[in-house]
């Protein structure tokens, strides 16, 4: 009885995954179904089949793993330069109105901007090098962690504010021991956004300025014409979001154990 | 019975509270002076709506702009003084704290170090009767488990005075029944200066020495009344017929209050109608 319990309860534990996994493995399927009966032109989309059977030359041949690193390097530096400025730009608008009655439409307006159409003008300030790619990332993704930044501040529950008030506390203490983690939920969810921005943007300004990681490799390959290929280091790509994601709710996890 | 403002550890002097609101000024707080001597429990009831929570906030000294004098120990305040621990109506624990982060951060502040500070939280998490809970998080806690929490922050920073805007309200009628035993029984073993706002009757004249009832709008003091019950007291003296003499005094006084407080409401309202 327990047992069966136990087995249902792991069962239960795992069908999430299990239906996510599921659900891609039926796309592929269907999409293999489609190429191969003719419905879908193989020129252009190539067979799952024939894309996995391409990830042993583009590991091996094209070094996908070393580019991948590279991808995953400039999101890392991008990621930290979001986390220090965004927040510490959206603590310093919380904290002088003015600044955020002024700023804050355009913030919003620069999340919306396609940055990446900027990218001449970083190539000519950072030279065609990881810089530029970073930059743009890191400027793309700005905009989520200062607004979220700021609305986790403001948005402190207004009794916790006065519980710090009540306990005289020193406006230092009062950011750093209540508005700080009241707001940092909030500054995850701001920097998780970034981050998806900030790798969008990156692959990008890789594949426009060919250089770097993934980016450039699928500007490569799809140049050569390599579709599987192509559509392989695509895979990678999204390898590389999936485990930054899982990386980031493994450590929001760890800094905020219960709601 | 009567004024001795020269003992009075915390003195109230003709406060007036109003709120410029989009109907109009709102007189929240109308000429309220009372005093409360060194360690008595002296409760403010009123119904809801009356000033209760605006006065409880000028006493905290966490209202800007108001008339009248608040004296603590001899001193205007003047902005939050450090005698006075606050107990809010709303859930106020720090959700990203543990229980026993959440006791021991007035002793934080204090700079006291970290294992002296664990030993006294411990000693009032104990108090407060949530031993065996001192690793969890608020979330993990009941409503009623976390208000005892914000009360244990508050006993935790050792005020003069303690003062309390209905820290039970959002509770059943049991859990705070057995929270107000608690709380005496606290409140006679540190001799604790208690000034706690409530609507509830019973709860009020369970614990006080004296009950202040304020009116509905404008919120003025209508009565002082004595509670001359024995002490210790527990929640059984709630069936007592001294008891029952006190609560259907204080309710003579409230219905007056509370129904003159709905008629206005519903005044209020039939005005509204006919726009809408
Ligand atoms: N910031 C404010 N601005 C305008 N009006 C306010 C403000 N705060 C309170 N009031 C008004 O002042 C009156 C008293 O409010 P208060 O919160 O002190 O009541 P209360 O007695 O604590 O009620 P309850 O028992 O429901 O908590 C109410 O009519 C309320 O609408
Ligand atoms: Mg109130």
């Amino acid at each position: 009885m327990s047992a069966q319990a136990q087995k249902r309860a792991s069962f239960a534990d795992y069908a999430p995954a299990a239906t996510g996994v599921g659900t891609v493995l039926a796309f592929f399927l269907i999409m293999e179904l489609l190429v191969q009966t003719g419905m879908v032109n193989r020129f252009i989309v190539p067979p799952p089949s024939e894309i996995i059977g391409s990830f042993g030359r583009v590991i091996v041949e094209e070094h996908v793993f070393s580019r991948f690193l590279q991808t995953l390097i400039e999101c890392l530096t991008a990621g930290v330069m979001l986390t220090v400025f965004g927040v510490a730009g959206g603590v310093v608008m919380n904290r002088y109105k003015l600044l955020q009655q002024a700023c804050e439409t355009w913030v919003a307006a620069m999340a919306s901007a396609p940055i990446v159409l900027m990218y001449p003008l970083f190539l000519v300030i950072f030279g065609r090098s990881a810089w530029t790619i970073i930059m743009m990332g890191f400027l793309a993704a700005l905009p989520p962690v200062i607004l979220k930044t700021i609305e986790g501040i403001s948005g402190t529950r207004k009794v916790l504010v006065n519980v710090g008030r009540s306990f005289n506390l020193t406006p230092s203490q009062q950011f750093w021991k209540i508005l700080f983690p009241a707001a940092l939920p909030n500054i995850f969810v701001g920097i998780r956004l970034g981050l998806i921005f900030a790798l969008i943007n990156i692959v990008g300004v890789e594949f426009l300025i060919n250089y770097g990681g993934l980016g450039q490799l699928i500007n490569d390959l799809a140049e050569r014409y390599d579709l599987a290929g192509t559509y392989a280091a695509i895979c990678f790509v999204i390898l590389v979001s999936v485990l930054f994601f899982m990386v980031l709710e493994k450590i929001e996890r760890w800094l905020r154990p219960v709601d | 019975m009567s004024d001795t403002p020269n003992n009075a550890i915390l003195k109230a002097d003709h406060i007036n509270v109003r709120f410029e609101t989009a109907e109009g000024p709102v007189i929240a707080v109308d000429d309220v002076s009372f005093d409360v001597r060194p360690g008595e429990f002296l409760s403010v009831i009123g119904p809801s709506g009356c000033g209760k929570s605006t006065l409880f906030n000028v006493i905290g000294g966490l209202l800007g702009s108001y008339q009248g004098t608040v004296n603590v120990a001899g001193e205007t305040i003047n902005g939050p003084h450090q005698s006075i621990g606050m107990v809010f109506q709303e859930e106020s624990t720090f959700p990203w704290r543990t229980v026993t982060d959440n006791v021991a951060f007035p002793l934080e502040l204090t700079g006291m170090g970290k294992a002296q500070r664990i030993e006294k939280a411990k000693h009032f998490i104990g108090m407060v009767g949530l031993k065996g809970f001192e690793n969890r998080y608020p979330g993990e806690l009941s409503g009623g488990m976390r208000q005892r929490v914000s009360l244990a922050r508050t006993l935790a920073s050792e005020p003069k005075i303690l003062l309390m805007d209905e820290p039970f309200a959002a509770l059943d009628e049991q859990t705070r029944l057995l929270l107000g035993d608690k709380v005496l029984q606290i409140q006679q073993e540190l001799k604790q200066t208690t000034l706690l706002i409530t609507h509830n009757i019973t709860e009020a004249v369970q614990m006080s020495d004296r009950i202040l009832v304020m009116t509905y709008r404008p919120g003025k003091v209508k009565r002082i009344v004595d509670i001359d019950l024995p002490r210790p007291r527990t929640s059984e003296i709630v069936g007592s017929e001294a008891f029952g003499r006190y609560v259907a005094q204080i309710w003579a006084d409230l219905r007056e209050e509370a129904s003159r407080g709905m008629r206005e409401q519903e005044k209020h309202v039939m005005d509204e109608a006919p726009q809408g």
